[in-house]
């Protein structure tokens, strides 16, 4: 496995700043948190825990609840990307405001939702459901975005005439939702479907030891098991926790996306054969043993038979690809549930408004403090991650031999999601003076780095053999040589890691800066610790500003520092022409 | 030969975009298809003859007018119709089988008879003992024929080719070109008629029994010539050269007087002309050859001694004629005394010239123009793409813009800046300065 395909290029539409459809999109975020906010006045100010037990015994148990979370956000997930990519795509006119919804979407630190979402939640829900329902829909909202785009880029990029094909030969929808659209978008979304569990796995930790005050939002789970074994100091506890998790991300790799990407091979696109197909000892196994062909002829070849001969009726009319007008009138009814749902958003909107003018200036100032000191740490993370990552990333892209043996350890260490080690980093750093600081900034690292180091290695694998031999010739040597050839090489690759990289450190804020640990409270200030302090002290009109504080902050920083830094990268230092 | 018509096209007019930004591919077509006809769509690329195959199958609805089939007019994909593409669009995680036996399961073909009608059409075409292949394992020539085999295993009424052999090396497309001239003589196919978009005037003469020549410009049809010879049809023939010439002429026309040849600037009243998709080095490159070949030039001829499509070798004669390096006569190129001075000048002296003729082209003036009136002298790329959108759909006026900087690069007219996107007079003028200068 190579790590190239590990990198994940956020699909960023050209340089464009703002438009209408991003602003409706900001608008409908902010409504969709002040309803939250409206929701969170009737929770109860008390929300009981789970009792965690440490005993081993107890550990396959949490590990199937945590799987089980992952399991139902990612279904949620694929079937969301699924509807939504393909109306973007195909629906005429659809793609103008589903697109750079997406955008925002993807960019947002979801984290931030998590207190609004869980205190909406708690107010309607039984305890127990909701707080389930919120790390779901959290995890969702962490998977959901780059599945999507993925998809929504394979339903757009099918070749033109594979599409007519489909239309001559008249294939029913279902047909070619089974025999194009899926095959051709089959690994793509294999490969964003690994990314999507690795950073789920984050955003579950943080949902499983969520904890303000006296609200114990926590799951039983193996976040909180970590987090329960952390805080009493019990270290054997702890190590068997971290290696069951390490164990489970393994095992899903080995018995699930391996044999996956194995499998996918064969819906390659490209029309030559390939030397090195991606194997799976797994799936070789598989595709010998008695008990796997029995099933695939017994049960799944007679269902899907079944379920094609239902769908797959001969079509009397297959519609035009390219329709002769595109004129889509409006009927009435549509006119009336648009005008509803404006009315409804526009009184939210004044409600959230006058929510926000009961907060007193200085209050402001604060949220403006604490934004400075979060960006600040964010900053100091990703320059720490960037002064290690570089050189490293360079050694182990251009060795061979550092590669066979760094490769698997990096992946290893990288595969623990950083949350879980969060207990672990207080439990060190919480006695020592700044030890609050320290850990949010480790926090923001531990969640970064990786994105970072992958980046770099690709990148410095993917710098031109013949470039190379040239920077030689022209004996450019040290600096000069890191400066006109490496560096250049690694801009488009070290700001592609950034962009995801700043997203993960903002989003690492909200667990970093307010944290309950062995029965003490501590917080630094920060915009994150705003959000939980509001949370744990029922400000709901705080909670509600520093929220949508964070999440302007972090789109305008996308916008206009990201964004303007990766179109230079895709113009000019594009290497791969 | 049945004179039964099979299908009329009635005053057919297509058009992409919207309001503001309407580009016409197609205007106002008129053509009737018989029973028992090869008829051969040809023409130079972007005068709208696979839109106009597309409408003909019902993937693309006409703007305007009319697709009679059989007396009913053509609503949505016509199932009469099937298609072999250019880059045959086989699905690649198919195997051969199973992609021919797909075109069967969506016509509701029984199970057990798919495999046996897919089979036999796979024998057809000579592909037996390759249908557990997937289309990766295939050459060109041989993905092609599975093509043919799945278009003609649905028995269609009407088969439309696509440029079906020009992604082929030479020798699997005359082998093939072959063995279907066979299949369609010999009357095994339950095919009523051909027709064949193609931008290769050899392959349409040898293969078609009427051909119809498109223009640009909108997309229009041109003339139309009917093929009497008999098959096989032998391209060293006199009669089969003179069909060549005539059909060249046909699609090449012949220079217009300046005024018309360069158009009006964007904007202006008036046919604003494409610049063709062309370089000066292509148009060097091509001055020389007709040059050593004593002045003019047989255009199919210097097609087959420059080994360049059609289609492109076209852009660039379009190129000499709007610069009035080369003048075009029934099928026959000749250089203009100006062309042959360039071509014996120096490299500076010829981006003079170049640049001279350059000034002269609207689109180049009116580029020129708008950053002479610039306060600076210089302008975002994006106003000219904006300016220009009104009468180019997007990638063609981006496109424009591309050619109008490279041309006005080398002539030393303008200046593009990458980093900052932004056009700006070049200041030299036109006029090149030599490399080395002596001081005073």
């Amino acid at each position: 496995m190579s790590l190239r395909k590990h990198t994940f290029r956020p699909p960023i539409s050209p340089l464009r700043l703002f438009n209408i459809s991003d602003l409706v999109t900001l608008i409908l975020i902010g409504v969709f948190i002040y309803i939250g906010v409206r929701l969170a006045f009737n929770t109860p100010a008390i929300v009981q825990g789970p009792d965690i037990s440490l005993e081993p015994r107890a550990l396959p148990y949490y590990a199937v609840l945590s799987l089980g979370r992952m399991l139902a956000a990612y279904v949620l997930s694929l079937t969301f990307s699924i509807v939504y990519g393909y109306t973007a795509a195909r629906r005429p006119g659809a793609e103008r405001w589903l697109l750079p919804a997406l955008d925002i979407l993807q960019s947002v630190p979801i984290l931030s939702f998590l207190p609004v979402v869980l205190l909406g939640l708690i107010a309607i829900l039984p305890q127990r459901t909701a707080v389930e329902v919120s790390a779901v829909v959290l995890i969702f909202t962490s998977q959901a975005w780059n599945l999507t785009f993925s998809f929504y880029q394979s339903m757009t990029t099918i070749p033109t005439e594979l599409r007519e094909a489909s239309a001559v030969f008249r294939f029913s929808p279902w047909m070619r939702f089974r025999q194009m659209e899926i095959p051709f978008s089959m690994l793509a979304l294999i490969w964003n479907s690994v990314m999507s569990w690795a950073g789920g796995w984050f955003f579950l930790m943080a949902a499983e030891i969520f904890t303000l005050g006296d609200r114990d939002f926590r799951l039983p789970g193996l976040g909180a098991y970590l987090q329960t074994a952390a805080s009493r100091g019990d270290t054997q506890a702890l190590l068997l926790g971290i290696g069951t998790l390490v164990l489970i991300i393994v095992l899903l790799d080995q018995l699930v996306w391996q044999p996956l990407l194995a499998w996918a091979e064969r819906y390659k696109v490209s029309q030559v054969a390939n030397d090195n197909p991606a194997n799976s000892w797994f799936l070789n196994g598989l595709r010998r043993s008695h008990l796997a062909e029995f099933f695939t002829t017994r049960v799944f070849n007679p269902i899907f038979q079944r379920l094609n001969a239902r769908l797959d009726r001969p079509q009397t009319y297959v519609p035009s690809l390219e329709p002769a007008t595109v004129t889509s009138k409006r009927s009435l009814v549509s006119w009336l549930v648009l005008i509803a749902f404006l009315l409804m958003v526009a009184y939210a909107v004044i409600g959230a408004v006058s929510l926000l003018l009961t907060l007193p200036l200085e209050t402001w100032g604060q949220i403006a403090l604490g934004a400075g000191a979060t960006l600040l740490r964010v900053a100091i993370a990703i320059v720490i991650a960037l002064l290690w990552t570089i050189p490293v990333g360079v050694w182990i892209g251009t060795s061979a031999r550092a590669a066979r043996i760094l490769q698997p350890i990096v992946q290893i260490l990288a595969a623990i999601p950083a949350t879980a080690l969060f207990p672990v980093l207080l439990l060190g750093l919480l006695s020592v003076r700044g030890g609050g600081n320290m850990a949010a900034i480790l926090l923001m690292l531990l969640g970064t780095q990786w994105y970072l180091l992958f980046n770099i290695i690709a990148g410095a694998s993917a710098i031109p053999q013949d470039l190379k031999y040239t920077s030689d010739l022209l004996q450019l040597k040290g600096w000069r040589r890191w400066r006109t050839l490496i560096l250049p090489g690694l801009f488009p690759y070290i700001i592609t890691g950034l962009i995801t990289a700043s997203g993960g450190a903002w989003n690492a804020s909200i667990v970093a800066e307010y944290t309950n640990f062995a029965g003490q409270t501590n917080h630094v200030i920060g915009l994150g610790s705003l959000i939980t302090t509001a949370t744990a002290q029922a400000n709901y009109a705080l909670l509600l500003a520093s929220t949508l504080t964070m999440i302007i902050v972090v789109v305008l920083i996308n916008r206009f520092f990201w964004r303007r830094l990766f179109h230079i990268a895709e113009t000019r230092y594009r290497m791969d022409q | 030969m049945t004179t039964e018509t099979l299908l009329s096209i009635e005053h057919v007019t297509r058009t992409f975009g919207q309001a503001d930004r309407l580009f016409t591919a197609v205007k106002d077509i008129n053509l009737t298809i018989h029973k028992g006809e090869f008829v051969a769509l040809l023409g130079p690329s972007g005068c709208g003859k696979s839109t106009l195959l597309r409408m003909i199958t019902g993937l693309i609805a006409p703007s305007a007018g009319n697709v009679i089939y059989r007396g009913d007019r053509v609503h949505g994909v016509n199932p009469y119709a099937t298609m072999v593409f250019q880059s045959f669009a086989l699905y690649p995680w198919l195997t051969v089988l199973d992609n021919v036996m797909l075109a069967l399961e969506a016509r509701g073909v029984a199970a057990q008879e798919q495999k046996a009608r897919a089979e036999k059409l796979i024998d057809l075409v000579g592909m037996d003992g390759f249908e557990s292949a997937y289309p990766r394992e295939l050459s060109g020539g041989m993905r092609q024929k599975v093509g043919f085999a799945r278009a003609l295993a649905v028995e269609p009424e009407l088969l439309c080719l696509d440029e079906p052999f020009s992604a082929l090396d030479v020798l699997s497309a005359e082998a093939l070109r072959g063995e279907l001239m066979e299949l369609w003589s010999s009357g095994q196919l339950p095919t009523k008629a051909v027709l064949m978009v193609s931008h290769n005037i050899e392959e349409a003469i040898s293969m078609a029994d009427r051909i119809v020549v498109m223009g640009k410009e909108p997309g229009h049809i041109v003339t139309e010539f009917r093929v009497e010879l008999p098959q096989p049809r032998q391209r060293k023939e006199p009669a089969f050269e003179a069909l060549v010439d005539r059909i060249y002429g046909a699609i090449a026309g012949r220079t217009e007087p300046e005024a018309k040849e360069v158009g009006t600037p964007p904007g202006a009243p008036g046919m604003t002309r494409i610049l063709p998709r062309s370089s000066v080095d292509e148009l060097a490159g091509m001055l020389e050859v007709i040059d050593a070949g004593s002045g003019h030039y047989d255009l199919y001829r210097l097609e087959f001694d420059l080994g360049i499509e059609m289609a492109d070798m076209m852009q660039t004669v379009e190129m000499g004629e709007m610069v009035g390096f080369v003048e075009v006569k029934e099928g026959d190129i000749h250089i203009t005394p100006l062309g042959q001075t360039f071509t014996e000048a120096s490299i500076l002296t010829r981006k003079e010239i170049f640049a001279s003729r350059a000034r002269r082209l609207p689109m180049i003036r009116w580029v020129m123009d708008m950053l002479h009136s610039a306060p600076d002298g210089l302008l975002p790329w994006k106003l000219f793409y904006t300016a220009l959108s009104p009468e180019f759909p997007d990638e063609l006026a981006e496109r424009q813009l591309d050619i109008a900087i490279d041309w006005g690069r080398y002539a030393e007219l303008i200046d593009y800046d990458d980093d900052d996107q932004t056009l700006s007079l070049d200041p030299s003028g036109g006029k090149s300065t030599p490399p080395i200068e002596k001081s005073a």
